[in-house]
């Protein structure tokens, strides 16, 4: 189990290199930050010395060095907009985006891993047909339409909810449901593939045979031993969500690190840029480990390899 | 009396025929229109799709006060045609759905049958890559690569290639692997066929249903995804017609003109859920893993 860890930290770790590697080439291709900088009529002097100053004077793969020892370090140079460092700018933003991401992935398992069970255990009925009818339905809508849809009615025609902005609870209730849209459509069905492989073991078939009340074999032995999987499939969710509520942020003039991010690429304030793509990858590469982490913990049969 | 061939054919007639007879009609139909709207746009569309007519713009669909027949779907904040421009949305759509799944599969699928049959080394740099690729916010990532080379069809197009292949090589590497550990593969190698030959020849057709299984639910995402750049004003470039755009559009004017982003957002909605359904169908008959489990 220790070396297991080891080695998912070590890829876990070449993962997040690899991510900064991109990031570096990225901003390669976006532009000479020489020109973004300066204005247009300043001298050829003034270019040379903000060159040599940025250290873009130097053969590129040294500059790949440098950047990549400046951001282990938590360094992404200045913002070009704002006179500060752009990791501060992000971490500024980041605690509305991790608030956003957990409304929604809450709402989303609240809805979707009843709707999943459900779904499982009355396989085949009518009720099993609506309940992945509304996921195919969730995981078909466009969620920045949804999200437009939701302004629409709630917002601008039955005035139960603000349209957008940063506040109390009553703001974060549209965007979080734009967000819960995708993820409860997938979390209901990855749920109920799950509990359907459950309810097909012996242990069950044994259970029944046994004369255990359905109920009980569905609550103590089905959804505990599908509970790690479906904890990993939220898990995995949450990742996702954190780093893609971009357009969802947008609509809803939500201040995420999804906003920010939109914004610096518009006025190519690339160490922003930067910085926001390598946290959400962090973010998302910490929860992946933990959960893989969790799930050797929690599962004896692993220990026992 | 039939030749072998004969029989082989009708056989395989009769196993297309039992493979469309449960194909979800609503969806199939739905996925006709569009196709349809896109071949054929210049000649449905009632409107050219960009010229304006401030005289008659914001008008309603036709079944609301103000609304005339000459408009069906209204019109948006400049006079232009809603249907009209829906329907030219559609070659957008179709366009990047398509093109986008070909491009990203193709590369998925060659990356997973190499990392699966070689193993080893190359499996384990390919792994990597996907991991990398999967941890990055694909989105931002996509925003700020079309930021910089500028918004135009071919250009989502390719970062849509280069960003959404990671599902492939991953399913597909995992039934390569499998493949060239059975018996007719060990064979081929013995008789000394070449690797690439093997590859080509002997795996990729076996890994063929689950990449295009793949591929058909893979098409809604792509559209939407096209359709999230556009609205953030990097796709296809103004005044071209695309979906994405439209609802941009219709934003603005939603608490005066509802349809202007109700309509393209429905298009969307029922392009992607008929591509979906399309997709479950396929992988139920193809997959008969699935079979077992539905």
């Amino acid at each position: 189990m220790g070396a297991y860890i080891v080695r998912r930290l070590l890829q876990s770790l070449i993962v997040i290199l690899g991510v900064i590697v991109i990031t570096f080439i990225i901003s390669r291709v976006i532009g000479d930050p020489v020109a973004l900088l300066l204005p247009p009529e300043a001298s050829p002097e003034q270019r040379a010395y903000l060159t040599k100053d940025l250290g873009l004077d130097r053969p590129l793969y040294i500059q790949l060095v440098v950047y990549v020892a400046k951001v282990m370090k938590g360094d992404f140079g200045h913002s070009f907009r704002h006179q500060e460092s752009a990791m501060k700018l992000v971490f500024e933003r980041l605690p509305a985006s991790l608030y956003l991401s957990f409304v929604a992935v809450l709402l989303a398992i609240g809805v979707a891993i009843p709707l999943g069970i459900i779904s499982a255990i009355k396989r085949g009925t009518i009720i099993d047909r609506i309940g992945m009818t509304i996921a195919l339905f969730g995981q078909s809508i466009p969620a920045f339409w949804a999200g437009i849809m939701l302004i629409f009615i709630f917002a601008v025609q039955l005035h139960w909810l603000p349209p957008s902005g940063y506040g109390g609870f009553k703001y974060v209730i549209l965007p979080a449901t734009t967000l819960a849209f995708f993820v409860s459509a997938a979390t209901a069905r990855l749920t109920r593939s799950n509990v359907l492989d459950a309810l097909d073991m012996d242990y069950v078939r044994y259970a029944r045979l046994k004369g255990v009340p359905e109920f009980v074999v569905i609550t103590r032995h089905v959804i505990r031993n599908t509970f790690v999987t479906i904890f990993n499939i939220v898990a995995l969710q949450l990742g996702l969500v954190i780093g893609g509520a971009v357009i969802t942020e947008f609509i809803f003039s939500w201040p995420g690190i999804g906003r920010l991010s939109l914004e610096s690429i518009y006025s190519r304030d690339y160490p922003v840029i930067q910085a926001t793509v390598v946290v959400a990858a962090l973010i998302f590469v910490v929860i992946n480990l933990l959960v893989d982490i969790v799930y050797i913990a929690t599962d004896p049969r692993v220990k026992r390899n | 009396m039939k030749s072998p061939e004969d029989s082989r054919g009708s056989q395989q007639r009769l196993k297309l025929r039992k493979l469309f007879r449960r194909i979800p009609k609503g969806a199939a139909s739905i996925i006709l229109i569009l196709l349809l709207c896109a071949v054929f746009s210049p000649w449905l569309a009632p409107h050219n799709p960009i010229e304006q007519n401030l005289g008659a713009a914001l008008k309603p669909p036709f079944w609301q006060g103000g609304g005339t027949m000459d408009h069906l779907l209204g019109t948006d904040n400049l006079g232009r045609d809603i249907l009209s421009r829906i329907i030219y949305g559609a070659r957008i759509s179709v366009i990047v759905g398509f093109v986008g799944v070909i491009l990203a599969g193709a590369v998925g699928t060659l990356l997973g049958v190499i990392a699966g049959y070689f193993g080893g080394k190359i499996d384990a740099v390919i792994m990597r890559l996907t991991d990398i690729m999967l941890s990055l916010p694909f989105i931002l990532v996509g925003i700020a690569i079309i930021g910089a080379i500028g918004p135009s069809l071919t250009n989502v197009v390719i970062v849509l290639g280069i960003t959404q292949w990671v599902g492939y090589t991953r399913i597909i590497r995992f039934e390569a692997m499998s493949l060239s550990r059975s018996e007719f593969i060990e064979m081929a190698v013995i008789s000394g066929c070449r690797w690439w030959r093997i590859l080509l020849v002997h795996i990729l057709p076996n890994v063929l249903n689950s990449a295009v299984v793949l591929a058909t639910l893979d098409v809604g995402k792509m559209i939407i995804i096209e359709a999230a750049f556009s609205f953030l004003g990097l796709g296809v470039k103004p005044p071209t017609a695309t979906w994405g755009a439209m609802l941009a559009d219709g934003r603005l004017y939603m608490t005066v003109a509802w349809w202007i982003v109700t309509f393209p957002g429905l298009a969307i909605f029922a392009t992607v859920l008929a591509g979906n359904l399309i997709g479950d169908w396929l992988r139920d008959e193809l997959d008969p893993r699935h079979q077992l489990k539905a």
